[in-house]
């Protein structure tokens, strides 16, 4: 699909970014991390637009780089028309960033307080501010709390305020970077319905999460991240179709070795084995071909571990997230020679 | 007059954040007392009435100086703890805009030092509070407030750069306080130290306020206080600048 360059609010192309860390002072050594390896990267305006990706895969650098808090080593990108290395202001008025946890908001002031500073230092016309202002708190449902001190807040409040801070000056386009991790159920539902009604009235959002119920709900589209690049890119039902011809099998066992899974990953069908830990139990995923009933193996496999219940189903967003994130871990791993990791 | 307006408004929410802090809470109420005590008792109360509010004026300039020296000299740091460093940089301001109300916001905390200095001394010690010019003791006062804040950022923007900070801020405190004729007269000191006496914004600052209060030619200094903030204020502007590009290079504007 072609976008001419006015429908974009994002084009990334070859976006690298590496980190340098020294060792040591008098004979300093320096290690050089590549955690973006060249990504590009075309959004539309008004799209919701997920990046999914493991921890450590590139989602917050790319993001930081996209809204000019860190410089690219090599590649180029626009955001809202504006190169992010030389037009750093012009980026600036047109983005929200807002991210997930508690830090980013100062806790002995209140919510009101946060967000006149905020409006002030996000250039908020003065005779707008108050609307503005009163709009937000009711959009966040933090109407008649502003004037208590953060500190108090919950994690679910503090996230609906920073939300509230990310959309004082009308952003174009909205970063959110895991803006419901450790929010509860109720809270991240009221935080996706508040992000759907901002991309339908015409905010670009690029949403990254771990989350694959929340980005299948929300997001068109969906790029998955792994390694420093960008592996894949689709609608969640195009993402699926990775594990056409799969299904899976999960099975709780207590106290499974990884010398057990690794006879499980050697079963012929088998495509991939990913393992959860619950406490005292695990609970294990496997991928296998289509026509296969993979669960005697499985269970032979396992021979002398107490096994739970076993359920068979169809792949899920999820299961083709794992797949393509297992397939480069194996890739990586080939490159330097180590043997294959699968995340738990 | 954006500008002015956020100036305003950062100074008031910083120094309203900073001084709901509970350490911030005792060390004011502690510090003051102690510096009190050192005014009454080095100067004599009883034998020079006079030198003992110049000796607390003194004192409580130490309070300011404490105040802004650890306060502006951990600004960035204490904004990227906070997780909020990232969000300062990310307005679409000057880098020197961002910060200069958080460190005018420190020399307004510490003001609060000066004044329960003062008070602690006519509470405690029976220290007359004869204030000759109380009209110039009020602009001179917010003329280093604004001085010391611009100083303040300079410190800011230099301290930055450096992996240890915290231990430089403590060897700061003593020689700025004697340095600028806080702790004990410059009249004291050999001659060698007047040029860099006279090249600090902290000295002329309390200069002026000791003036102010003692009667005597409060502007000259009070000028001079202010220039040599502002000439801060540029050095530390370009550093800021500066500073923004490496971190973004370095990626150093969040812990993460």
């Amino acid at each position: 699909m072609v976008i001419a360059m006015t429908d974009l609010a994002i084009k990334a192309e070859g976006l690298r970014r590496t980190y340098r860390s020294r060792n040591g002072w008098l004979k300093p050594s320096w290690r050089h991390t590549e955690a973006v390896r060249g990504i590009s990267l075309e959004i539309e305006r008004g799209e919701l637009f997920g990046l999914l990706g493991p921890n450590g895969a590139g989602k917050t650098t790319t993001i930081k780089m996209l809204t000019t808090l860190l410089l690219p080593t090599s590649g180029s990108a626009r955001v809202a028309g504006f190169d992010v290395v030389q037009d750093t202001r012009e980026v600036r008025k047109r983005v929200g960033y807002v991210f997930g946890g508690d830090r980013g908001l100062y806790d002995r002031l209140s919510g009101l307080d946060n967000l006149r500073y905020f409006a002030e230092l996000y250039a908020v016309p003065a005779r707008e501010q108050r609307t503005r202002i009163a709009e937000l708190l009711e959009l966040v449902g933090l109407t008649g709390r502003e004037r208590e001190k953060v500190e108090g807040y919950s994690r679910g409040m503090r996230q609906r305020l920073h939300l509230a801070r990310g959309l004082l000056h009308r952003p174009e386009v909205l970063f959110l970077d895991e803006p419901s991790i450790g929010v509860d159920p109720v809270g991240a539902r009221e935080l996706r319905r508040t992000v759907a009604d901002l991309a339908s009235s015409g905010t670009t959002v690029l949403l990254t999460t771990h989350y694959m119920a929340e980005a299948e709900e929300l997001c068109g589209r969906i790029a998955v991240i792994a390694d420093g690049a960008i592996q894949q890119i689709g609608t969640a039902e195009e993402l699926k179709h990775r594990t056409d011809g799969r299904r899976v099998l999960t099975a709780e066992v207590f106290g499974a070795s990884e010398a057990d899974l690794d006879r499980i990953r050697l079963l012929p069908s088998v495509h991939g084995v990913t393992v959860e830990d619950r406490g005292l139990s695990q609970i294990v995923t496997v991928q296998s071909a289509v026509g296969t009933d993979i669960e005697p193996q499985v269970r032979e496999a396992l021979t002398g571990i107490r096994v739970g219940r076993i359920d068979k189903r169809e792949p899920s967003l999820e299961d083709a997230y794992i797949a393509i994130v297992t397939g480069v871990d194996r890739d990586a791993d080939e490159r330097t020679g180590g043997t294959a990791g699968v995340p738990g | 007059m954006d500008t002015i307006r956020l100036l305003g408004t950062g100074v008031l929410l910083h120094a309203k954040q900073m001084s709901r802090s509970p350490l911030e809470i005792v060390i004011s109420l502690v510090d003051p007392l102690v510096y009190a005590t050192l005014a009454v008792y080095l100067f004599r109360a009883g034998d020079e009435p006079h030198a003992v509010i110049e000796a607390a004026i003194g004192a409580g300039m130490m309070a300011v100086w404490v105040s802004v020296l650890f306060g502006s000299g951990g600004a960035i740091q204490k904004q990227r703890f906070q997780g909020t460093l990232e969000l300062l940089m990310l307005a679409p301001r000057r880098p020197v805009v961002c910060f200069l109300p958080i460190t005018i916001a420190t020399a307004v905390v510490g003001v609060y030092g000066l004044l329960a200095t003062l008070l602690w001394g006519v509470v405690v010690f029976g220290m007359p509070l004869d204030i000759a010019d109380p009209a110039a003791f009020v602009i001179a006062v917010v003329g280093v407030v604004a001085s010391l804040g611009m100083m303040g950022l300079l410190l800011a923007s230099l301290f930055i750069m450096l992996p240890n900070a915290n231990a430089l801020a403590n060897t700061l405190s003593y020689p700025i306080w004697m340095l600028s004729g806080m702790l004990l007269s410059l009249s004291v000191l050999p001659g060698w130290t007047t040029p860099l006496s006279n090249a600090l914004p902290t000295t002329w600052g309390a200069r002026a306020v000791r003036e102010a209060a003692e009667g005597g030619a409060v502007w000259p200094s009070l000028a001079a206080a202010v220039g040599l903030g502002l000439l801060c204020l540029a050095i530390g502007a370009v550093a800021m600048t500066r500073m923004e590009r490496r971190a973004r290079v370095a990626a150093t504007l969040s812990l993460a």
